[in-house]
C-alpha cells in the first residue's frame, strides 16, 4: 500500500466536515422544495441548523427509567453516521479510509447505527417506541439486502466492493448506460426513500403518533440527544445520497489528488445534491403514505429490481 | 301496544313544530324505546331536569328525544319516587349507555345499566357529587389524583395495550384511546373522553335565558352556528315569535358556510394524513378563501355570535352578497378538480378504500348518525327529512353512500360541499328582503319546554331549554351527534392496523367539546 499523501488525509477531512456541515443544508433544501411543490411558502434553507442549534441549549431530559444504552446511543448513532460519511466518496474518491471499510462494511455500518436507534427506542419501555423499533426492524430487515444486492451488482461491473473504486471505475469508462445499473438505481431509490423516512414509507412531517416509524423512535429523547439523532438522520440522507453518486452518478469527483481538482468537484458536487433533493421532494409530493403494510411489498419491489440488475449483469453482461 | 296507538296520545309541544311530547310510566319506559325503535326510530338525546338546588328525593324528570319520521318524539318520565333506578335502554339503542353513564354524573340519577363506570366524571369532583343537582361542591381535602379507570381488557397470546392521549404529539383536543393489539392488528379500541367537560349545563342555570345563545354557540367551535341556531330556535319556539323570512335564510346561509369551511378543511387535512401534503395546502387555500369573503360578507371569519333570539346579528350588503356568491362558484369549480386528483391517486385510493368499515347493517344497529351516518346508507339529513325554514323552500340534495369506508366518507363530504356551494349561491340570490332582527322578545314562560333542531355539519345537534322563573334558565341540555357516533369508531378501526386509526378518526372527525359538555 503506497504511503498516504497529505493530500489524501485533507480530502479525507474534507469529505467529513463537508458532510457534517452540508448534510442539514440538503435536508434543509428538500424541506424548501417539498413546500414550493405543494404551493406553500418554504422555511429557510437554514432551519435544520436552527432546530439542531436551538436543541443544543436546551437542558436534557430522561426518563427516570432510562438505563446507559439510552444515553450513550445517540453518540454511538452519530458516530456510525459520521464514520460512513469517511467512507463514501462525494468530492474527491482518494481516500485513505477505503481499505478500511467497503460497500459491505458500509451496510454494516448503517446497521449498527439501526440496532442501537432501535434498542434504545425500547429502552424506556412506552408503547410508542417499541412500535416503532418494530416498524424500523422490518423496513430494516427487508431493505438491507437490497441496498447489498445493489453494491454487488455495481461491484460485479468494477470488481471491487470499495466504493471509490466503483465509482472511479465507472467514471473513467466512456459514457454508456448500463441497463443493470438502471434496474439497480430504480432499487436504490427505493430503499433511499424507505430508510430515510420518507413518504411514501415514512412521513418525516407527522404529529400522529400511531403512524409514525423513525419519529416514534426519538419520542422520548430531548435536547442535545435528540440534537444528534436528528442531525444523524440528515446525515444519513446525506449518506444515502452520496452512495447513488458513486454509483450511478460518479461523474464530477475529483480523481487526482491535486487541490484544483478538488476545488473543480465542489461545485459539481454542489449541483448534484440540488438535483437529488429536488428529485426527492418530486417524489414525496406525488406520493402518499402507503399503509404500513404495504412498505414489505415496497421493498420487495427494490429487492427485485436489485436482482433483476444482477441477472442482466450475469446473463447479458450488460 | 303498538307504537302508532300511543303516540296518538302525544301532545304537540308548543312552539316547536313537527315535536311531540307523552308521558311514559316508569314500567312503560323500556317497552315504550322497543316500540320505537321496532318502528324505526332513533334514539336523539337522553337527560333529567329536576329543580336545581335540592338532593334526593325531590320531583325529577327524565327525558328522552327520538326521531321517528314524522318527527320528534320526547318521552317524558316522572321519577317515582319508589326506586333509585330508571330502567336502562342500552340493550335497545347501544349508544344510550354512555348518556345514561353521563346523566348519572352530572344528574345523580343512575339507570339499570351494568356498567356503571363514571363517563364525564373524572378525579375532578367526589363520586357523591352532582353538579345539576347540589349547590355546592364538597370542599376537596386534598388535590385529585388521576382515577383508576376500569378499561375493558383483552387478553391472549401476543395481545398487548397501546395507550394514546389524553395529550398528543400534535395540537389536538384531549381524549384517550386504549388500544389492545396483536402486532399492528387492533383487535379493541377503548375510548374515554371527558377531558373536556367544563360544566357548560350548570352554567346554563346561572344565565339569563335570553344570553344562553352566546354560551350555546361557544359548545364547540365548528359548529358555533348550529348550536346557536338551535338555542335559538328553541328559545323562539318557547316565546312563540317566529323570525323574519330573511333572518332564517341568513342563518341558512350561515349554517352553510359553516359546513363548507369544515367540510374543506377535513378534505384537505384526510389528504394530509395520508401523507399526500399537497391536498392540505390546496384545501387550506380555498377555505382560506372562504373565510376572507364570509368576512367581506359579515365582518368575521367564523360566524361566532351571528345568530342572536330573533334573527341575526348581521345583515348581507350587496357588495358582501357578490362576495359570497363568486367564492361559492370558484370553490365548486376549484373543488371539482380536487375531486379529479383525490378520485385518480392511486396511493390515496389505496389508503381510503376499505379502511375504517362500517357496514349499513351495523350502522343502523348502533345509532350512526350525521355526515358518517350518511356514509353508511343511514339517509337521515333533517334539512331535507324534516325540513325547517328555510330549507322547506330551498329544498337541498342528501348526500349519501353505503360503502361505509373511508373512502364514502370523503366522497360524501365533497358531495355535501358541491350542495352548500350550490346553496350558498341560491340563498344569497333569493334572500327576501325587510329586517334581519325582530326585535324584543318576551320572557318565555316558566317550566316550558323548547327543543332546538339543527343539522349541522357534523350530524344533527339538539338543544333542550326548559324555561325557569322570570327569564332564567332552568335546564338547557345541547346534545352533540358525537354521543351516538364516538361508539361506532370503536367499531370501525376493528381489524384494522394501527397506523390507520388517525385516518379513520379524521374522517369521523367527532367532537370533544361538544360532546364533554
Amino acid at each position: 500500500m503506497n504511503a498516504v499523501t497529505a493530500l489524501e488525509w485533507f480530502t479525507q477531512v474534507l469529505e467529513v466536515i463537508t458532510a457534517l456541515a452540508a448534510a442539514p443544508l440538503l435536508f434543509g433544501w428538500v424541506n424548501q422544495c417539498r413546500a414550493w411543490l405543494q404551493n406553500r411558502s418554504a422555511p429557510s434553507l437554514l432551519q435544520p441548523y436552527r432546530s439542531i442549534r436551538k436543541l443544543f441549549h436546551k437542558d436534557a431530559v430522561l426518563a427516570t427509567n432510562a438505563s446507559p444504552l439510552f444515553r450513550i446511543a445517540p453518540y454511538v448513532i452519530f458516530g456510525t453516521m459520521a464514520a460512513a460519511a469517511a467512507v463514501i466518496p462525494s468530492v474527491g474518491t482518494h481516500l485513505p479510509f477505503t481499505p478500511v471499510a467497503d460497500g459491505i462494511a458500509l451496510v454494516g455500518l448503517l446497521a449498527t447505527a439501526r440496532v442501537f436507534q432501535a434498542l434504545a427506542a425500547m429502552d424506556v419501555g412506552t408503547a410508542f417506541g417499541t412500535l416503532g423499533a418494530r416498524r424500523e426492524m422490518m423496513i430494516g430487515f427487508l431493505a438491507e439486502p437490497a441496498l447489498l444486492m445493489v453494491i454487488f451488482v455495481a461491484s460485479l461491473l468494477s470488481a471491487s466492493t470499495a466504493l471509490p473504486a466503483i465509482a472511479e471505475q465507472l467514471a473513467s469508462q466512456a459514457v454508456g448506460i448500463y441497463p443493470s445499473l438502471a434496474f439497480t438505481a430504480v432499487a436504490f431509490t427505493m430503499v433511499l426513500l424507505a430508510e430515510n423516512a420518507r413518504i411514501p414509507v415514512d412521513n418525516p412531517a407527522t404529529h400522529l403518533e400511531l403512524t409514525m416509524i423513525h419519529e416514534a423512535m426519538l419520542l422520548e429523547y430531548s435536547a442535545r440527544h435528540l440534537a444528534l439523532l436528528e442531525w444523524a438522520a440528515t446525515l444519513k440522507l446525506f449518506n444515502y445520497t452520496c452512495i447513488g453518486f458513486a454509483l450511478f452518478a460518479p461523474w464530477g469527483t475529483a480523481h487526482s489528488e491535486t487541490p484544483q481538482a478538488l476545488l473543480a468537484a465542489l461545485p459539481i458536487f454542489g449541483l448534484k445534491l440540488l438535483v437529488a433533493g429536488g428529485g426527492i421532494a418530486l417524489v414525496e409530493t406525488l406520493s402518499a403514505k402507503l399503509r404500513v403494510f404495504r412498505a414489505p411489498e415496497f421493498l420487495a419491489t427494490a429487492f427485485l429490481f436489485a436482482v433483476l440488475g444482477l441477472l442482466v449483469r450475469l446473463l447479458l453482461g450488460a | 301496544m303498538p307504537l302508532r296507538r300511543w303516540s296518538a296520545a302525544a301532545a304537540p309541544l308548543a312552539g316547536s313544530p313537527g315535536t311531540k311530547q307523552i308521558v311514559v310510566a316508569r314500567e312503560n319506559w323500556r317497552a315504550r324505546a322497543q316500540e320505537i325503535a321496532a318502528a324505526g326510530g332513533r334514539l336523539m338525546a337522553l337527560w333529567a331536569s329536576g329543580p336545581a338546588a335540592t338532593g334526593r328525593p325531590a320531583p325529577r324528570t327524565l327525558y328522552a328525544a327520538f326521531v321517528l319520521p314524522p318527527g320528534l318524539l320526547v318521552l317524558t318520565m316522572p321519577d317515582d319516587l319508589a326506586h333509585d333506578e330508571y330502567p336502562g335502554i342500552e340493550e335497545v339503542f347501544p349508544h344510550a349507555s354512555r348518556m345514561q353513564r353521563a346523566l348519572f354524573d352530572v344528574s345523580g340519577w343512575r339507570s339499570s345499566d351494568p356498567d356503571v363506570r363514571p363517563w364525564l366524571r373524572h378525579a375532578a369532583w367526589p363520586a357523591d357529587f352532582h353538579p345539576l343537582i347540589h349547590e355546592t361542591a364538597p370542599t376537596a381535602a386534598e388535590e385529585p389524583r388521576p382515577d383508576d379507570y376500569a378499561f375493558v381488557r383483552v387478553e391472549g397470546e401476543g395481545v398487548h395495550e397501546i395507550a394514546v392521549g389524553p395529550v398528543h404529539a400534535g395540537i389536538i383536543e384531549p381524549g384517550h384511546f386504549r388500544f389492545s393489539v396483536v402486532g399492528e392488528k387492533v383487535l379493541k379500541l377503548e375510548e374515554r373522553l371527558g377531558y373536556a367537560h367544563k360544566g357548560v349545563e350548570r352554567r346554563f342555570t346561572e344565565l339569563p335565558i335570553l344570553e344562553g345563545h352566546r354560551l350555546a354557540a361557544r359548545l364547540c367551535g365548528d359548529s358555533t352556528v348550529t348550536y346557536a341556531w338551535a338555542y335559538c330556535q328553541a328559545l323562539e319556539g318557547l316565546a312563540g315569535t317566529p323570525i323574519p323570512a330573511r333572518a332564517a335564510w341568513l342563518r341558512a346561509l350561515a349554517l352553510e358556510l359553516e359546513r363548507a369551511a369544515n367540510h374543506l378543511g377535513d378534505l384537505g387535512a384526510l389528504g394530509n394524513d395520508a401523507g399526500f401534503a399537497f391536498g392540505l395546502s390546496q384545501f387550506s387555500l380555498l377555505k382560506e378563501q372562504l373565510l376572507r369573503a364570509t368576512h367581506a360578507a359579515f365582518g368575521q371569519r367564523y360566524l361566532l355570535d351571528f345568530v342572536v333570539p330573533g334573527g341575526t346579528r348581521a345583515d348581507l350588503a350587496p357588495e358582501g352578497a357578490r362576495a359570497l356568491s363568486d367564492c361559492a362558484g370558484h370553490l365548486a369549480q376549484q373543488t371539482r378538480v380536487l375531486r379529479g386528483i383525490y378520485d385518480e391517486h392511486a396511493g390515496l385510493r389505496d389508503r381510503f378504500a376499505g379502511a375504517g368499515m362500517v357496514t349499513p347493517a351495523l350502522a343502523a344497529r348502533l345509532g350512526l348518525t350525521g355526515l358518517v351516518g350518511r356514509a353508511s346508507g343511514q339517509a337521515h339529513d333533517l334539512r331535507s327529512d324534516a325540513p325547517w325554514a328555510p330549507y322547506d323552500e330551498l329544498a337541498p340534495g342528501k348526500a349519501g353512500a353505503t360503502e361505509g369506508d373511508v373512502a364514502a366518507r370523503v366522497a360524501v363530504r365533497f358531495d355535501e360541499l358541491f350542495e352548500s356551494c350550490r346553496l350558498i349561491g341560491r340563498i344569497v340570490r333569493d334572500l327576501p328582503g325587510g329586517t334581519h332582527l325582530a326585535a324584543g322578545l318576551p320572557t318565555p314562560p316558566e317550566g316550558a319546554l323548547g327543543i332546538g333542531l339543527i343539522e349541522g355539519w357534523r350530524g344533527p345537534v339538539m338543544i333542550a331549554l326548559e324555561a325557569g322563573a322570570s327569564g332564567s334558565i332552568r335546564r338547557c341540555h345541547p346534545h352533540d351527534p358525537s354521543w351516538q357516533n364516538w361508539p361506532v369508531l370503536e367499531h370501525a378501526i376493528i381489524g384494522n392496523i394501527v397506523p390507520d386509526f388517525p385516518l379513520i378518526n379524521k374522517s369521523f372527525n367527532l367532537a370533544y367539546s361538544g360532546h364533554d359538555l
